[in-house]
């Protein structure tokens, strides 16, 4: 491999990594610190990557705006969204068994994707990068790399730092973290910490689908796409460790890495390379590279 | 789905008076035994409207025969096998054990297709299989009870292969997914490029469905080779015409591909896709009597259904092959020596151009050369004339 190429490659692997993380996050918030198996996540990125295709125009016809515009009623109504389910279904889950929330959570699974059947359809939709991100930059002398690229891996690392201070600098993240070692112990210092859980969870869900939405111009749109990020997900949560953020990024890297590489090095084995990471890393650290605390 | 399960049952009410009017008017003269007829079609999830289409096609051609094939008026039993091949067998059996169909058509995914295809052998029913190309279905498995309307995978690929080594490539890069279907149309592309003088840099694949390709996009600029050969379908080509487009490699390495890439796919990929040449053998404007009649026909049964596509002719011409194997065998359905001789030797009018069947069951039919032009597939030739699939494995 050249030396251009390799860097090339190491861009590929960073920029992916990054993307896991960003779609990974919500389910690590959800996961560690709520303590629930929440296998729809995967079904709230698929919800963002629809709302950018199917809100656009309506967004475009009501405010004018474009792709941020839709971006921003996206997020609002993810929000609400998470809020209501957290009231309506997974408040009844933090007590149950895991087996329970698997039923719960997969039912949901079934009825966002036959909504989505019903609503937007099967075809597969493009969805456009506004304008000024749309065009390219050139990398050696046949190669091009998009704008769009660089600017999702930008946000994700804005994304990390921002999540990195809300939970260890402020009084909130301190809240959060209290609540998950110790709930009731939380609660009888007079923090209601039901509403604090349906806070965690519609971020959660908020961050999933802002991760499908700023995804959808290059990943398209299409159905079943929500269970393919599902298990890369999971992955990237275990090997961090459940609940941490920091071992959610830096998990999501090293999978971008050995995908990255493994596709181009070991191409017949790179369906199974990122698990077997995960196996060695597990038989290693059986809690993940860094546990919650 | 409400207003689709209650137009299902609208149509039902009225074919059952229809048949009911039709029953009556005959009397005890149409005393003959109805022919089961049993569609074992996605009817939900990603492949639903090629479900649809195929069926819509089928029901097309047996009532522009009066609704009756060898004499024997049709009744249909429907299963919707979700592409889902672990229940294939089971689904299968549905229709064979439970509603004792006299013929079977499906599927769409190859998968649940080689469940069916073992189940029909196994039951010794007649089987027509309306899409799904897997070679080992008239290669290993081929028997006189199962026949195609479609395609192998094979074919697509090795039309392309002849096409890109007339065009005077030298040096070509793979990429598909590692599945069975990506493996057969690479392996037809590789043949027809290898004898034609050219020559395979690296066969590319990842994972299905993964569609993490930057990395392998890279690897394709780092090798340089004069063109790339592909095979993807559905979301998958979507996103690699637009990421090959984005990288900068759509001006610098011409991009060639199994038809499927840009096959219902074109709205999604948007002007990424213009100009790339694909093999099929269906497209749009091949313009000739027999098409302009179908459509016309396809658009006057099913009003409110989308325009007839690639899926709809498959489906319309598995119709005309059970009508003309009926029309030998006077609606025997069991007498697979009198079918099979008979479809060996007949012409099937086809709007895709006219085809006949090879020994194996599978279309001897010219593969079509098609440029994306606008949100077509135009046709520009034809790639290769009167292709017929080695079915290799089979005995016939």
């Amino acid at each position: 491999m050249e030396f251009g190429t390799f860097l090339v490659q190491c861009l590929n692997a960073l920029q992916y990594g990054l993307l896991l993380f960003l779609v990974a996050s919500g389910l690590t918030l959800i996961f560690g610190i709520m303590g629930v198996i929440n296998l729809a996540h995967g079904s709230f990125y698929m919800i963002g990557a629809y709302m950018a295709y199917a809100l656009a125009p309506f967004v475009a016809k009501w405010t004018g705006g474009g792709f941020f515009a839709t971006l921003a009623v996206g997020l609002v109504l993810s929000v609400a969204l998470g809020y209501v389910l957290e009231w309506a279904f997974y408040s009844f889950l933090y007590e149950r068994e895991h087996l329970q929330q698997v039923l719960m959570t997969y039912g949901l699974i079934l009825v966002f994707e036959e909504l989505r059947s019903i609503l937007v359809g099967n075809d597969v939709h493009g969805v456009k990068a506004p304008d000024w991100l749309a065009g390219s930059i050139p990398l050696g002398d046949l190669m091009t790399y998009p704008v769009y690229r660089l600017f999702i891996s930008a946000v994700c690392v804005a994304l990390a730092a921002a999540m990195y201070l809300v939970l260890t600098r402020t009084r909130l993240g301190m809240m959060i973290r209290a609540g998950a070692t110790n709930r009731e112990m939380v609660q009888s210092l007079g923090v209601d910490i039901q509403f604090l859980y349906r806070v965690v969870f519609a971020a959660g869900v908020a961050l999933a689908v802002f991760a499908g939405m700023i995804a959808a111009p290059v990943s398209s749109v299409y159905p079943g796409m929500g269970s393919q990020v599902l298990i890369i997900c999971f992955v990237v949560v275990v090997i961090g460790g459940i609940g941490s953020v920091r071992g959610a990024l830096f998990a999501a890297l090293l999978i971008g890495l050995v995908d990255t590489f493994g596709k181009v090095v070991f191409p017949h084995a790179a369906g199974v390379l990122v698990y077997v990471m995960m196996a060695l890393i597990l038989l290693w650290k059986p809690d993940g590279l860094f546990k919650a605390g | 789905m409400k207003s689709n399960t209650l137009n299902r049952l609208k149509r039902l009410a009225l074919a059952s008076a229809v048949g009911l009017a039709v029953g009556v008017a005959a009397g005890p003269a149409a005393a003959q035994q109805k022919l089961k007829v049993g569609l074992m079609l996605p009817y939900t999830g990603t492949f639903a409207a090629l479900g649809n289409a195929i069926e819509n096609g089928f029901r097309l051609a047996v009532s522009e025969n009066g609704g009756r094939l060898g004499g024997r008026e049709v009744e249909y039993f429907k299963v919707d096998d979700e592409s889902d091949p672990a229940k294939a067998t089971d689904n299968a059996n549905k229709l064979i054990k439970r509603d004792q169909v006299d013929v079977l058509v499906g599927t769409v995914h190859s998968g649940v297709q080689m469940g069916l295809a073992k189940a029909a052998n196994d039951n010794n029913v007649l089987l027509i299989v309306p899409n799904a190309g897997a070679g080992a279905v008239t290669g290993p498995m081929c028997s006189t009870n199962i026949y195609r309307s479609s395609f192998s995978n094979w074919q697509p690929g090795y039309a392309m292969g002849e096409v890109v080594a007339k065009r005077g490539h030298k040096n070509v890069v793979t990429i598909t997914w590692k599945y069975a279907a990506g493996d057969e149309s690479v392996g037809g592309f590789k043949e027809a490029f290898e004898k034609g003088g050219g020559k395979i840099v690296k066969e590319l694949s990842l994972p299905f469905p993964n569609v993490e390709f930057q990395a392998l996009l890279t690897e394709i600029a780092s090798l340089k080779p004069d063109a790339v050969y592909t095979f993807f379908a559905g979301g998958g080509a979507v996103k690699f015409v637009k990421d090959y487009d984005a990288a900068g490699l759509r001006k610098t390495i011409p991009l060639y591909g199994a038809g499927f890439l840009t096959d219902g796919t074109l709205e999604a990929q948007g002007a990424s896709a213009e100009g790339l040449l694909t093999t099929l053998h269906y497209a749009d404007g091949i313009d000739n009597p027999r098409e302009k009649a179908f459509r016309a026909g396809y658009a006057k049964a099913f009003p409110s259904a989308p325009a007839p596509d690639v899926y709809a002719v498959q489906g319309y011409d598995a119709g005309q092959m059970l009508a003309t194997a009926m029309a030998a065998t006077k609606g025997d359905a069991k007498k697979f020596d009198v079918i099979h001789a008979e479809l060996s030797k007949a012409t099937i009018d086809s709007p895709r151009g006219k085809f006949t069947l090879s020994k194996s069951g599978n279309p001897v039919q010219d593969m079509y050369l098609r440029e994306v032009k606008g949100k077509e597939n135009r046709v520009v030739g034809i790639a290769s004339k009167a292709l017929s699939d080695p079915s290799r494995g089979c005995k016939l």
